[in-house]
């Protein structure tokens, strides 16, 4: 089994990355088109000075800060809770956070409408505020299994038991062991599953949607449905943010726990600088 | 003070003693988890519990097994059979065609850069599903779409006259692909990484051609991944609501888009059926998941 030149790998290597960077680049191309007989980024001027997607775009924004904030609230102290005293607990633990995968967002917000609906013990569906609340709520579920993921991977790797009881023999209270000893040493994987949350939540349709919120998701597919030049524009755009959250989000599943999020910035004298 | 007083007194004084050994055995640091079972519990069970329930029971209330039955009818048949369909041939060309680029980026013998760059993208891609995507390819295979207009132009090949539309189950399942792949990619490349070097070496000791090594090996190694990653992909497919309404509206009538005109306008008119039709697709989901965990389990066998 001598190795020649790895004639069928290639091949395959540049079919599959023609697949995957034709659209990409017909998209960017479709997006110049809007001026007939020029390129120019009149798509780009029509999508930024469009009040509607502003609104839908800071709605699905805040949306998603407050599902990424929530979710981080449930499940850090639970992870560690459960890692700490209760790893009994952890398969029910752990089944219920993969469980989102199993359950369709369609069927979920089915659930949702019918059982927080106006004649319930928890009628969220009628007020405005509430039904914000319940998309939130759904973005938390949907992102469940990410989050999840990357705080239990980041918990893995410091040693829980050991940095509990030495914050706690310096007379740290439970909350401060929470707050300023495990927090900063899992920062990084809670900001990795954030920009995995946000990334999943700032375009999502059927929830935004089906519970009849103004939100990027919606816009976006009327956009598909009444014009022509502007839905590339958006998806180079949708493409590029997306591209931003998964590199940022490798970037800070790979750091070490502890560290700082970004380089500190200060002012060193020439000669300390390394050659 | 009486006999009775002091006794009660005696009482009382001995009575908290149990109650805080009690207290003491009693293990409360489950509180600890409970903000996350009860939110889970309220969010997440009882909806789908919720309508479980629904679908064994009529409009009045009683439990019956009519709306399961009905669930067999020409018409939701055509939808899960148009959805199977199309969850199948996306899963499995995702499948045969991720198995293939996984072993040309990591056995393959490419410059080391290859894998990081496949890897990373496949990062990103298996997350572009939706409308995006289905923007993306109406840029490209639409009507007016730049491989439609080179093919045209360039080479005198009109792909919409020749039978393709992109609106149409083959440009779905083309349009699916762009995240299959990369998710086949993803998670058959552990297993790839697996196979190990010696496994090789013996079978060329003992005179084996590469063809004989893959196919008595290698792929009976892999088969549990793959069929594992297979069920995966099409879970992936069968849950995809909103690439296949970007692309061609509420015509395409798969389940999930048949659930999402219910729960807009009750096409059914029977909401227990709707009820029955969110059952049948939560089972289908459990049950390609549950299968993939099995033969991930079994795979796993190999790599100890």
């Amino acid at each position: 089994m001598k190795k020649g030149f790895p004639f069928a790998s290639v091949m395959i290597a540049i079919l599959a990355g023609a697949y995957f960077l034709i659209p990409l680049y017909a998209t960017f191309q479709f997006s110049l088109q809007m001026v007939r007989g020029e390129w120019s980024l009149a798509a780009y001027r029509a999508v930024l000075g469009s009040n509607v997607f502003l609104a839908t775009l800071s709605f699905s924004a805040i949306a998603s800060f407050t599902a990424i904030v929530l979710g981080a609230l449930i499940v850090v102290p639970t992870i560690y809770w459960v890692r700490l005293k209760l790893p009994r607990l952890r398969p029910l633990i752990e089944f219920l956070s993969l469980l989102p995968l199993i359950i369709p967002p369609v069927v979920l917000v089915f659930g949702y409408i019918r059982l927080f609906g106006s004649n319930s013990l928890l009628p969220l569906t009628t007020s405005d505020v509430g039904t914000n609340a319940l998309l939130v709520v759904g973005y938390v579920v949907l992102s469940l299994p990410y989050m999840f993921r990357a705080v239990d991977n980041g918990m893995s790797v410091i040693d829980i038991a050991t940095l509990t009881e030495a914050a706690e023999s310096l007379g740290a209270s439970r909350l401060r062991t929470i707050v300023s000893v495990i927090f900063p040493n899992v920062r990084s994987a809670i900001v990795s599953g954030a920009f995995l949350t946000f990334s999943i939540s700032l375009g999502e349709f059927v929830l935004a949607s089906l519970l009849n919120r103004p939100a990027f998701g919606p816009y976006l597919v009327q956009i598909g449905q009444d014009r022509a030049y502007e839905p590339a524009a958006l998806a180079v755009m949708t493409f590029a943010l997306t591209w931003a959250c998964m590199l940022m989000m490798q970037i800070f599943a790979t750091k070490k726990p502890g560290t700082r999020l970004l380089p500190r910035f200060r002012f060193r004298p020439a000669k300390e600088m390394p050659a | 003070m009486s006999m009775a007083d002091a006794a009660s007194k005696g009482e009382r004084m001995l009575d908290p003693m149990p109650a805080m050994n009690f207290a003491r055995r009693w293990n409360w640091s489950w509180l600890g988890a409970a903000p996350f079972l009860l939110f889970c519990l309220t969010f997440l069970v009882a909806p789908v519990l919720y309508l479980v329930n629904g679908a064994f029971q009529n409009p009045a209330g009683t439990y019956t097994l009519d709306n399961i039955a009905a669930l067999f009818s020409p018409n939701m048949l055509a939808a899960f059979s148009l959805s199977m369909r199309l969850s199948l041939f996306s899963a499995a060309i995702g499948s045969v065609f991720g198995l293939l680029l996984a072993y040309a980026v990591i056995l393959g013998g490419l410059p080391s850069w290859v894998r990081p760059a496949f890897m990373t993208f496949s990062g990103v891609a298996s997350n572009f599903a939706g409308i995006p995507l289905a923007f993306a390819f109406i840029a490209t295979l639409g009507r007016l779409g730049l491989v439609t207009v080179v093919l045209r132009d360039v080479f005198g090949f009109n792909i919409y006259s020749a039978g393709f539309n992109l609106f149409s189950f083959w440009g779905l399942a083309l349009t699916y692909l762009y995240f299959q792949l990369p998710l086949m990619l993803l998670i058959v490349t552990p297993a790839m990484d697996g196979l190990k070097a010696e496994w090789r070496e013996a079978a060329e000791i003992l005179g084996a051609t590469r063809r004989q090594y893959w196919r008595m090996v290698a792929l009976p190694v892999l088969a549990p991944s793959v069929l594992g990653c297979f069920l995966l992909l099409f879970a992936n497919a069968f849950g995809t609501l909103v690439t296949v309404y970007a692309l061609t509206g509420s015509r395409f009538g798969v389940v999930p888009i048949v659930l999402f005109q219910q729960i807009q306008g009750n096409v059914l008119y029977n909401p227990n059926l709707g009820y029955a039709l969110a059952f049948g697709m939560v089972v289908i989901m459990a049950v390609s998941n549950i299968l993939y965990l099995v033969l991930r389990n079994r795979a796993e066998r190999w790599q100890k």
